[in-house]
C-alpha cells in the first residue's frame, strides 16, 4: 500500500510553500518521521517527515511552490532492504565475499579531524568572501564545507569586518570579472521587500533620537556579570537591560505598545518583545513573550534560545507572530546611528548602536564616557512627538541609573 | 605596446599563466626565446622523453614479452631514425598546440630574449633587433636548464645532458648515466629496453633520494632484473675523457678505489638549474640565490619588485611541470584580485619508468622524523588479477595513514599506471581522506586501482582482503 505525503498546513497566513531541498533521493528506503525533505514558506524553513516506513517516490521537485495540501510525494510498503538483498545474491561469484564485513559498520559522529575542511575549490571562495571557514557549517561527508557551502557562505555578523591592508604591490581590479549574477529571491526575501515597502507607504514614520551613557550599566554588569553567570548559567548582556528598560517605558507610554486596527486603537498591558536577529536566510524577529514581567537571567535564557534557533532556521511560525515592540541592535555591525523600519503591524521600534567612547560634559567637566546613540522610529499616527520623545527619554533614563528599574521610577 | 601581463617563457608554467590571465580578460603578451613554444616540457622533457619511452617500451615487450603472450616475431629490429621522428613529430603537434591556443585567447607572442628595462618595460632582442613593450605586470617563467659539473665539461656529442638524449639516431652499445634520478633513470631506461647496456653512477647511496625510500630499492631491484641495468651507489664522478666514438668516466667508490667506466655515450643528468641568463634582473634590483640560481619570491611569488612575478623551475620548490602550471593559475589569479591557494604537500611526483613510480604527501621517512605516529598498508601488485594479466606484477602501493585519526598523510606507489593512478590519492588527500574512506569507496574490478584500495584497508586495520 502507497501513500501520499501532502504539505502540511502550517500556519493561519500560508498558502503555499517552497521546496527548498529533498533529503531522501528517489526510491530509498525510510524510516517513519524520519526527515524526507525541507520546506520553506514566507516565514520559516520545515522539515516534512516520512508518515510511515516504506520506500520513497518523490513527485514534487526542488524550487517547486506547492499549494498547502499538495502531494509532495508517495511512500510505498516495503523498504529497500528486501529487493537489495535479491540483488546481492546474484552476480557474487565474481569475488571472495569480500565485503561483507562482520562487524556492523560504526556511525559516522558529526565531528571528524575533517570538520570544517573546505574542498580546493571552496577554499578559494572563502578566501575572497573573508569568511573564516569555522563558521561555515560543512555539508559534505564529515562535515567538510563543499562549493556550494562556501557559495551560499555569509560573512560572520561579527563587530568589525577585518579590513584587509591595502595591497601594495598589485593595482588590483583592473580586469577584474564583470560578471553578474541572478538569483532568485527566496520567499522569505521577497515577504520582508514587501512589508518594507508596505510599512514605508502605510505609516507617518519618524524617527527621534537620544543618547546614552553606558556606564552604569557596564558598571553594574562587570560587578555582578561572574556571580550571575554562575547563578543562572547565561553571560550578563546588554539585551536583557534593554528590554526591561523598554518594558518599564512602555508602561508610561501605553501607545507606543499599541498598534491601529481598522479605525481602532489596540492597547496591550503586555509587553511582548520581539528582536531582530540576523539569520543565515536573512532578517527574522523572534518575540519574548511578557517580557515585562521576566526576571533579567530569563530575557537573557530567551533570547539565546531565540537566536539559536535563527541562526539553525528552526524558528517556528508562533515564535515569529505578534509582539508589541521591536528592539534591533545595529550596533553589533558597528552601526553609530540608523533609522529603523517599523515592525508593522506594531508602532514603533528601538534601534540600539554601537557604543564607543566620546567626550562628554558632566557637571561642567569634559570626561570620557562609553555612549550609544539610540533611535526610535514610530508611528506619529498614533504617537505624539511628546510620547515618543519622552518614551526615549525614559529609556535613557533607566539604563543610566538602573537602581530606577528595581524602584520602578 | 601596452599590456596588463607580459610572461617570458612559454613553458607549462609561462603559457598556462598567460591563458589564464587571458581569460580573466587581461591583455596578455608571451615572449619566447625559442622558435617553439612550450619550453622545456614540450620540446626537450616531458613530452618527447614519454614518445621514447612508449616505443621503447613497446619494444621491449615484443622482444621479451610477446612470446609468453602467444605472440611470435621474425626480424625484429629497431629503426630509431624513425622513432626519434615520430618522436618529433609528437613534439611539433604540441608545440604548434600551444600557438593555436595563444590565438585563440587572443594572446600576443613575442620571439626573442625578454629583458627588463624597468620594471613595467621589457626589451625583446631578436638577431640584434629589438623592440620594447610595457606591462602592469610581468611574470618570469624562463624555467631551468641542465645543470652541469664543472670537472665534467659538456661536448653535446659523447658527453651530453638530457636534451642531446632525445636525438641518438642509434642503439648505442653502452652508456653512462650519471646520476640515479628521474631524468638519469627515464633516459637510462629507453636506451636499456632497446639494448644497450646502461650503467648508473649515483653519488648517493639510493636512487630517487627525496621519494619514500621503497620506491627506490624497489625500483632498482626491478631495473636490474628486467633490463640489466647496473647501478654503482656510492660513486663519486670524478671526471670523463673523450677519444673518438668513446668516453670513459672516472669515478671513485666508497671505499676510495678509483674505477673507469667506458661506453659511448655519457649522460649528465644530476639536476636542473634555474634559468635567468639574459633577463638584467639587475635592472630592476634583483638578485637570484646563490645557490640554484633560483629567484627569490614571497608566498604570492611575487618578487620583492612589486608587480613582477615568478613561477615554475626559477622560483624555490620541486622542479615538475604540473607544480609550474599551477603557479601560473596562480599568479594570473592574483594578478586579477582573487585569492587561489596551492598545497605544495599534495604536488605529487611521477616517474615514468616501467613499473612507473608515483608518490603524493610525506614519505615514512619524514613522519619519522617530525615523530607522528603513523599506519602502513602495503599492498603488492603481484596480488593483483589485473596485473597478473598483463604481467605486470612488479611492485607495491603503499598508504600512510595518521595512527589517531586515520587521515592519510602519504601515498607512494611503484607498479604498472602509478602515474595516472596517483591523481586518486591526490584528490583523497585533497579531501583529507582518511584510509578508511577510500577502502569504502568501490573501485572498479579488475583495475591496477585495487590496490590502492587494498593498501588503504591494509592500512585501517590491516584487513586489506586479498592477502
Amino acid at each position: 500500500m502507497s501513500i501520499e505525503i501532502k504539505v502540511p498546513p502550517v500556519g493561519e497566513s500560508i498558502t503555499e510553500v517552497v521546496l527548498s531541498r529533498w533529503v531522501k533521493n528517489d526510491g530509498e528506503a525510510v524510516e517513519m518521521d524520519e526527515v524526507i525533505a525541507e520546506l520553506e514558506s514566507d516565514k520559516a524553513t520545515f522539515e516534512l517527515t516520512a508518515e510511515q516506513a516504506g520506500t520513497l517516490k518523490i513527485v514534487a521537485a526542488e524550487g517547486d511552490t506547492l499549494a498547502i495540501g499538495a502531494v509532495v510525494c508517495q511512500i510505498e510498503d516495503g523498504g529497500a532492504a528486501a529487493p537489495k538483498a535479491a540483488e546481492e545474491a546474484a552476480p557474487a561469484a565474481q569475488k571472495p565475499a569480500a565485503d561483507q564485513a562482520a562487524a556492523p559498520v560504526p556511525e559516522r559522529t558529526g565531528d571528524s579531524y575533517a570538520t570544517g575542511t573546505p574542498s580546493p575549490s571552496a577554499g578559494k571562495i572563502l578566501a575572497e568572501k573573508g569568511v573564516d571557514p569555522a563558521s561555515v557549517k560543512g555539508t559534505g561527508v564529515d562535515g567538510r564545507i563543499t562549493k556550494e557551502d562556501a557559495v551560499s557562505a555569509q560573512k560572520a555578523a561579527q563587530p568589525a569586518a577585518k579590513v584587509e591592508a591595502p595591497k601594495a604591490a598589485v593595482a588590483a581590479p583592473v580586469a577584474g570579472s564583470r560578471n553578474e549574477r541572478k538569483e532568485k529571491m527566496s520567499p522569505l526575501r521577497k515577504t520582508v521587500a514587501k512589508r518594507l515597502v508596505t510599512v514605508k507607504n502605510e505609516t507617518a514614520m519618524l524617527t527621534t533620537f537620544n543618547e546614552v551613557n553606558m556606564k552604569p550599566v557596564m558598571d553594574l554588569r562587570g560587578k555582578y556579570k561572574d556571580q550571575f553567570k554562575e547563578k543562572y548559567g547565561v553571560g550578563l548582556g546588554f539585551m536583557s537591560f534593554f528590554t526591561k528598560a523598554v518594558c518599564e517605558a512602555l508602561k508610561d507610554f501605553p501607545s507606543v505598545n499599541a498598534r491601529i486596527d481598522g479605525e481602532s486603537v489596540v492597547f496591550n498591558d503586555f509587553a511582548d518583545i520581539s528582536i531582530a536577529v540576523s539569520a543565515p536566510k536573512g532578517l527574522v524577529v523572534p518575540v519574548i513573550r511578557n517580557a515585562e514581567s521576566m526576571s533579567l537571567a530569563q530575557i537573557e535564557k530567551t533570547v539565546i534560545e531565540l537566536a539559536t534557533k535563527a541562526r539553525d532556521s528552526k524558528l517556528t511560525i508562533e515564535e515569529m507572530t505578534g509582539g508589541t515592540f521591536t528592539i534591533t541592535n545595529g550596533g553589533v555591525f558597528g552601526s553609530m546611528m540608523s533609522t529603523p523600519i517599523i515592525n508593522a503591524p506594531q508602532s514603533a521600534i528601538l534601534g540600539m548602536h554601537n557604543i564607543i567612547e566620546r567626550p562628554v560634559a558632566e557637571k561642567g567637566e569634559v570626561v570620557i564616557r562609553p555612549m550609544m546613540y539610540l533611535a526610535l522610529s514610530y508611528d506619529h499616527r498614533i504617537i505624539d512627538g511628546r510620547e515618543s520623545v519622552g518614551f526615549l527619554v525614559r529609556v535613557k533614563q533607566l539604563l543610566e541609573d538602573p537602581a530606577r528599574l528595581l524602584l520602578g521610577i | 605596446m601596452q599590456y596588463d601581463v607580459v610572461v617570458i617563457g612559454s613553458g607549462p608554467g609561462g603559457y598556462v599563466g598567460a591563458i589564464r590571465c587571458a581569460q580573466l580578460g587581461l591583455k596578455t603578451a608571451v615572449i619566447e626565446k625559442y622558435k617553439t613554444f612550450g619550453g622545456t616540457c614540450l620540446n626537450v622533457g616531458c613530452i618527447p622523453s614519454k614518445a621514447l619511452l612508449d616505443s621503447s617500451e613497446h619494444y621491449h615487450n615484443a622482444a621479451h614479452t610477446f612470446q609468453t603472450h602467444g605472440i611470435s616475431l621474425k626480424d625484429l629490429k629497431v629503426d630509431m631514425p624513425q622513432m626519434i621522428a615520430r618522436k618529433n613529430d609528437v613534439v611539433a603537434q604540441n608545440t604548434a598546440g600551444i600557438q593555436y591556443l595563444f590565438k585563440k585567447n587572443k594572446i600576443d607572442s613575442f620571439e626573442g630574449v625578454g629583458s627588463f628595462v624597468d620594471k613595467n618595460t621589457i626589451k625583446i632582442t631578436n638577431n640584434g633587433k629589438s623592440e620594447t613593450i610595457t606591462a602592469k605586470h610581468v611574470i618570469i617563467a624562463t624555467g631551468s636548464k641542465p645543470t652541469t659539473l664543472p670537472f665534467l665539461p659538456i661536448d653535446k656529442k659523447r658527453i651530453i645532458t638530457s636534451t642531446e638524449a632525445l636525438d641518438i639516431n642509434e642503439v648505442p652499445k653502452q652508456m653512462i648515466v650519471i646520476g640515479g634520478g628521474v631524468i638519469g633513470l627515464e633516459l637510462g631506461s629507453v636506451y636499456a629496453r632497446l639494448g644497450t647496456k646502461v650503467s648508473v653512477i649515483e653519488f648517493m647511496p639510493s636512487l630517487l633520494g627525496a621519494m619514500d625510500a621503497g620506491l627506490g630499492k624497489e625500483l632498482q631491484r626491478v631495473l636490474k632484473k628486467s633490463l640489466g641495468m647496473e647501478f654503482f651507489m656510492n660513486h663519486k664522478v670524478t671526471g670523463a675523457t673523450v677519444e673518438g666514438e668513446k668516453v670513459t668516466v672516472t669515478a671513485t667508490n666508497a671505499k676510495g678505489e678509483e674505477l673507469k667506466f667506458d661506453a659511448e655515450y655519457c649522460i649528465v643528468a644530476v639536476g636542473r638549474t634555474a634559468y635567468t641568463a639574459g633577463l638584467d634582473l639587475e635592472n630592476i634590483g634583483l638578485k637570484t640565490e646563490e645557490r640554484g640560481n633560483k629567484i627569490p619570491v614571497n608566498d604570492h611569488l611575487e618578487t620583492a619588485v612589486p608587480g613582477v612575478y615568478a613561477i615554475g623551475d626559477v622560483v624555490k620548490g620541486a622542479m615538475l611541470a604540473h607544480k609550474a602550471e599551477d603557479e601560473g593559475i596562480y599568479v594570473a589569479e592574483r594578478i586579477a584580485g582573487q585569492k587561489p591557494h596551492i598545497n605544495y604537500n599534495l604536488i605529487p611526483g611521477v616517474v615514468y619508468t616501467w613499473p612507473e613510480v608515483a608518490s603524493v604527501g610525506f614519505t615514512e621517512e619524514q613522519l619519522k622524523e617530525k615523530g607522528q605516529q603513523y599506519k602502513t598498508g602495503s599492498f603488492p601488485f603481484k596480488a593483483s588479477g589485473r596485473a597478473k594479466a598483463s604481467m605486470d606484477t612488479d611492485g607495491f602501493v603503499k598508504v600512510l595513514a595518521d595512527a589517531k585519526t586515520d587521515e592519510i598523510l602519504g601515498v607512494h606507489m611503484i607498479g604498472p599506471r602509478a602515474a595516472d593512478m596517483i591523481a586518486e590519492a591526490v584528490v583523497a588527500m585533497e579531501f583529507r581522506a582518511s584510509a578508511e574512506d577510500i577502502a569504502r569507496i568501490c573501485h572498479a574490478h579488475p583495475t591496477y586501482t585495487e590496490a590502492f584500495k587494498e593498501a588503504a584497508m591494509g592500512a585501517t586495520e590491516n584487513r586489506a582482503i586479498h592477502i
